[in-house]
């Protein structure tokens, strides 16, 4: 028995450990430290129907426990992440990733979906409503809830793959566009993206990103998203995907707790490369510890 | 390729500028140029890694150079000998030695002198003569400019305040003084790297750029070049000139 095990729809997890998009490329450059194939699986890089550039430098900006990122969502495009980036990925990637799915109109995600549900490598489809470093798109379709379930449910007839949409925590209620997503036929959630945060420089006082606002990410955020998944987890009945400052071991299982069938880890692979392997083999010395047989018999223990 | 690292020296040597001598594996540095990056300490206060160039290295220690500029580098300022550091070693791609040039001249402003200082040794070990012009702010800022003369041909400094050496920025000073070069390796502020390439000059040139890993995962220091993008912590810090490119 694989004590690690957890299930999300489409794809069984050898151990809920997900290298979140944004903070793990396209996986290959990984191998360089440890074999990515541990990994219960891991979301590539946001991807758009065309290359995007992305914001100007600086793009990171340090905060207390945390950093701000406004990168802007740059990706070769769809076609070359299918040609380039996934043949390179499939050289030493034997399980299923989840594809991360930006676009600035309907149309657009709806064509980047279909053209990467067509690749075997594959397992999932995460809708990336929530990034907030782009003006037209990204976070505009997950703050208004017909707008996030009319792209939901799009997306859906575009592929047959099972359809997982990240939301936003910049919104008055999380719950109401969670179920939103679950009404148009999301698979399941993933949350929460980043909080839109700043900082000033204090010799210039200009701001040090060069887009101003960024989203704030790393343990400074995981309280927050620990509740909206807690929030969300008595909402609605599809799996959750908890993601916002996890660090360690003992906050993997605390998101499991609140409501979650796997995790995301982001920050902390920018700070260490070893992060999710030194996550995974830690697990099960805790769950002894804690006296947890399989760990997804903790995912929603908080709420008993 | 984490590994621990011990603090050996940490000793200022100019205005706020410290030099810190570590122990530990230097087997997979390559280039001169290339960077470490380093995790201040357990706490989140400072929660990013420090990328700072390497200005030379051993079978077994690495010199750093670095000046506070803020909480980070204040903290590393305070480590002490046999402290022990957790790097990421060696990052980015360095300078590739050009054994064709005929005259070759090395640059630096500031905190970009640094790096050029293993290149000097490794140019040096090969027989290849070269020139350095290198600039700071002030009498009080300058630093390694003996070990340039012992390496080098000849070594201009010169301070913008013109307290020591010539009075002016290396640009002005390399047109000042009329000095021929074929080939130059430079590191330095953005507005002097860009300025060399406006010139026409060939090089190579060490960027600098804020970052989140320091390691190809965030695109964080992605630059526009000529014909693509490039992390300057992964297909950098180091580009040839004629692929610079520069938004006005």
């Amino acid at each position: 028995m694989n004590r690690l095990e957890t299930i999300l729809p489409g794809m069984t997890l050898s151990n809920p450990i997900i290298p979140a998009s944004g903070c793990f490329g396209f996986g290959y450059e990984f191998m360089e430290y440890y074999d990515i194939n541990i990994l219960g699986s891991f979301v590539f890089k946001g991807t758009t129907l065309e290359a995007r550039f992305g914001n100007k430098t600086p793009r990171i900006a340090e905060s207390y426990a945390g950093m701000l990122n406004a990168i802007g969502l740059q990706n070769p495009g769809v076609e070359a992440v299918i040609n380039d980036e996934l043949v390179k990925l499939k050289k030493c990637y034997k399980k299923l990733v989840i594809a991360n799915i930006g676009g600035s109109c309907q149309r657009d995600y709806v064509e980047a979906v279909t053209k990467i549900s067509k690749s075997d490598l594959v397992g999932a489809i995460e809708l990336n409503i929530s990034c907030p470093n782009v003006k037209d798109g990204g976070m505009s379709f997950g703050t208004n809830k017909d707008v996030a379930a009319s792209l939901t449910k799009a997306v859906k007839e575009a592929t047959h793959l099972p359809v997982y949409v990240k939301l936003s925590p910049n919104v008055t209620d999380i719950v109401e566009i969670a179920k939103a997503v679950e009404d148009a036929g999301a698979d399941a959630i993933t949350l929460i993206n980043t909080l839109v945060g700043m900082r000033i420089d204090l010799s210039t006082g200009k701001p040090i990103l060069a887009n101003s606002y960024g989203g704030l990410s790393g343990p400074a955020i995981k309280p927050v998203a620990i509740k909206m998944v807690h929030q969300v987890y008595k909402n609605v009945s599809i799996p959750l995907i908890g993601v916002g400052g996890i660090m360690n071991a003992r906050d993997v299982l605390e998101m499991m707790y609140a409501g979650a069938s796997a995790v995301q880890i982001g920050t902390a692979n920018l700070i260490d490369p070893y992060a999710c392997k030194s996550i995974i083999e830690d697990l099960p010395k805790l769950m002894d510890e804690l006296k947890i047989n399989k760990i997804s018999d903790i995912i929603g223990r908080s709420h008993i | 390729m984490n590994k621990e690292y011990i603090v050996q020296l940490n000793t200022l040597i100019a205005d706020k500028v410290y030099k810190m001598v570590l122990s530990g594996d230097t087997s997979k540095i390559t280039n001169p140029g290339q960077f470490i990056n380093i995790k201040i300490d357990e706490s989140y206060q400072n929660f990013l890694r420090r990328p700072i160039s390497i200005a030379c290295y051993s079978h077994n220690e690495i010199t750093i150079i670095y000046k506070i500029f803020g909480e980070g580098t204040l903290r590393l300022s305070e480590k002490k000998t046999g402290d022990i550091l957790d790097i990421l070693c060696p990052l980015g791609n360095g300078f590739t030695i050009n054994t064709n040039a005929k005259k070759t001249l090395l640059i630096g402003g500031g905190c970009g002198v640094p790096p050029l200082l293993e290149l000097a040794k490794q140019l040096n070990k090969n027989n290849l003569k070269f020139d350095v012009v290198i600039g700071f702010s002030s009498y009080q800022d300058i630093f390694l400019e003996e070990e340039f003369k012992s390496l080098s041909n000849t070594t201009i400094v010169c301070t913008l305040d013109g307290s020591y050496g010539q009075k002016g920025n290396v640009l002005e000073v390399i047109k000042n003084k009329s000095m021929i070069f074929d080939y130059y390796y430079a590191c330095g502020p953005e507005k002097m790297l860009h300025s060399l390439v406006k010139e026409g000059y060939n090089g190579q040139l060490s960027f600098e750029e804020r970052m989140g890993c320091g390691f190809g995962a965030c695109m964080g220091c992605s630059h526009k070049t000529i014909k693509s993008y490039k992390r300057i912590c992964k297909e950098g810090p180091v580009l040839m000139s004629h692929e610079v490119y520069i938004n006005e």
